[in-house]
């Protein structure tokens, strides 16, 4: 089944909804992620990424078509959105700035209390996720703001993990982080989602972290879908994607340059490790080239 | 989001009174307010609602816009209005039934209240909120208040002050959206529960909110020392107000206006109710 299903949805925000300069935010959107998988969704600015995301979880309510969780339209009854919002987490960008309560461990209790649950579930699913997020026992008592940011994020993180979501959506997950927070945060995820089975769906705008991490990829271009392939195949078309402003990760770009001048790598590449790979068995192959 | 919220409610508009020095303006709508206030018969309230018509043209904002700024002040004026009509008593009596008496000048009284309270709200609307900017305000406050830096008034922190608050309200309010945003996501809930729950429901927005505030206002104190700022003293302007003739023209018109009305109170007392 699919974990998230989307059928003909537009949106219009409150000043852009009637009159000569009405904009769609999102325009007839159809989609279907399937279950247990890592999606990226890539777009130019304004595109309508944030808004296609605060969909999912039913933070906005769809002008028109529907939004489906597991097979379930999410407002089919309104007065019970919030179960989806526990079903979907969603953290947004730079969650670090919602941290309030006094401890880590406070905070990350927040979702699952707002869930109901009770002392002892609670202190399982605040370490569970403390370990999925990459934050240490030790920690757990401090006070999240004298972490470092790194570690806020990850607090913030492991904020929504602790509901346990079915499906985990991330906006910009990794931005501002160096290349090794990066590499943590996304790494986590991955591991989460692989051990955990959750859909995960990630917003960024860094080519190269959704190739190493993203199963398939959506692209937005103007609050509508361009297209929704695996990673290869999106990376593959990347006339298309610089069409709409976006770029390809630099490996690809190297691929693109050694095609244009006559050697056949192939227009599949977009990790460093298959490039190599591709290389030397065409050196291998033509050892004087 | 950000789109949705009128910040203030200036109207975008190059109008003569759109475009008058808003240190003359601030004056005027004083000496506007003062007339209103003293006018006390059926003439003077004439030449005020004349006037004050004129000046709605003049600014060529649409008059349902004006009459719009009204409703929240609704309540008080019906209040003041009914207050008056029950209580003022007079020699004309136009209706009694048991305790209640009305009499033909609480009619009058009440009606020429209603006419004051709305007068009011025009010229401050037509002068201030709707033809000037909040920035243009507090530079002409600046100015007009500056004889008290002789004081050891700090006039010109002040208006910074005033300056960088209204610029953050609208930051401050794209910020509250996004951390409610987020914790809706965590599943926070708002709109149930008694009092103390909902009060305690707004901490996870609030502490988040006065952090970011208090980390806004750090940096920004550090850019603006990058940037040498040291205060007022010797500090020159990009935009110097200059009152041109027309500014004074203007200001002269209203003083007429006010002498008016205060010879229409004496030489044509028709009706003299208000007290």
């Amino acid at each position: 089944m699919n974990a998230i299903e989307m059928r003909h949805v537009s949106f219009a925000y409150g000043s852009a909804k009637n009159g000569p300069t009405a904009k769609k935010a999102l325009d007839d959107i159809s989609l279907a992620v399937e279950s247990g998988g890592i999606t990226g969704l890539i777009g130019h600015t304004g595109s309508g990424k944030s808004t296609l995301v605060q969909m999912i979880n039913g933070l906005l309510k769809p002008d028109e078509g529907e939004v489906l969780l597991d097979g379930v339209n999410i407002w089919a009854e309104p007065k019970k959105i919030r179960q989806f919002r526990f079903k979907a987490g969603l953290v947004m960008q730079y969650p670090e700035y919602q941290l309030f309560a006094e401890t880590v461990a406070e905070d990350i209790a927040f979702g699952p209390k707002n869930m109901g649950l009770e002392k002892d579930e609670l202190d399982r699913r605040v370490r569970e996720a403390a370990r999925f997020a990459g934050l240490a026992d030790d920690l757990l008592q401090k006070s999240p703001f004298d972490l470092s940011g790194g570690q806020k994020r990850r607090a913030a993180l492991a904020g929504v993990i602790a509901m346990r979501p079915k499906i985990l959506i991330l906006d910009e997950p990794a931005a501002g982080l160096d290349p090794a927070g990066r590499r943590d945060i996304l790494g986590g995820i991955k591991r989460f989602s692989r051990e955990s089975g959750t859909t995960v769906l990630i917003v960024s705008h860094s080519m190269e972290d959704m190739a190493m991490y993203c199963d398939d990829i959506i692209v937005m271009a103007h609050a509508k879908i361009l297209m929704h392939k695996p990673t290869a195949e999106v990376f593959s078309d990347w006339e298309q994607l610089a069409s709409v402003g976006l770029d390809v990760p630099l490996i690809t770009r190297v691929a693109a340059a050694l095609i244009e001048n006559g050697v056949d790598i192939g227009r599949d590449v977009y990790t460093v490790d298959y490039a190599v790979g591709k290389v030397r068995e065409l050196l291998g192959e033509n050892p004087e080239s | 989001m950000k789109s949705d919220i009128t910040f203030g409610q200036y109207v975008e508009g190059n109008s003569v009174i759109h475009r008058l020095d808003p240190r003359v303006k601030i004056v005027i709508s004083l000496v506007y307010i003062v007339a209103i206030f003293l006018a006390k018969s059926v003439t003077a309230f004439i030449l005020l609602t004349v006037s004050s018509a004129v000046f709605v043209v003049m600014t060529g904002i649409s008059p349902r816009l004006i009459l719009r700024s009204m409703k929240p002040l609704l309540f008080i004026i019906i209040f003041t209005a009914v207050i008056n009509l029950f209580f003022m008593t007079g020699e004309n009596p136009v209706f009694e039934w048991r305790f209640i008496h009305i009499y033909r000048e609480g009619i009058i009284n009440a009606c020429l209240i209603v006419l004051r309270i709305v007068l009011l709200i025009t010229a401050t609307s037509v002068f201030l909120t709707y033809t000037t900017t909040p920035l243009a305000l507090t530079d002409a406050l600046e100015q007009l208040l500056s004889p008290l830096k002789k004081l050891h008034v700090p006039v010109h922190e002040f208006s910074m002050m005033m300056t960088i608050a209204l610029r953050f309200i609208p930051t401050l309010i794209d910020e509250t959206q996004k951390i409610i945003n987020a914790q809706t996501a965590r599943g926070a809930d708002f709109t149930s529960g008694g009092l103390i729950k909902r009060g305690k429901a707004l901490v996870p927005i609030l502490i988040p909110l006065f952090i970011s505030a208090f980390r806004r206002a750090d940096e920004l104190a550090t850019a603006m020392e990058c940037r040498c700022y040291t205060g007022g003293e010797g500090r020159t302007r990009m935009n110097t107000l200059k009152s041109k003739p027309k500014d004074w023209v203007f200001f002269f018109c209203i003083l007429l206006l006010t002498a008016g009305i205060v010879l229409l109170n004496i030489f044509f007392p028709l009706y003299t109710v208000l007290k």
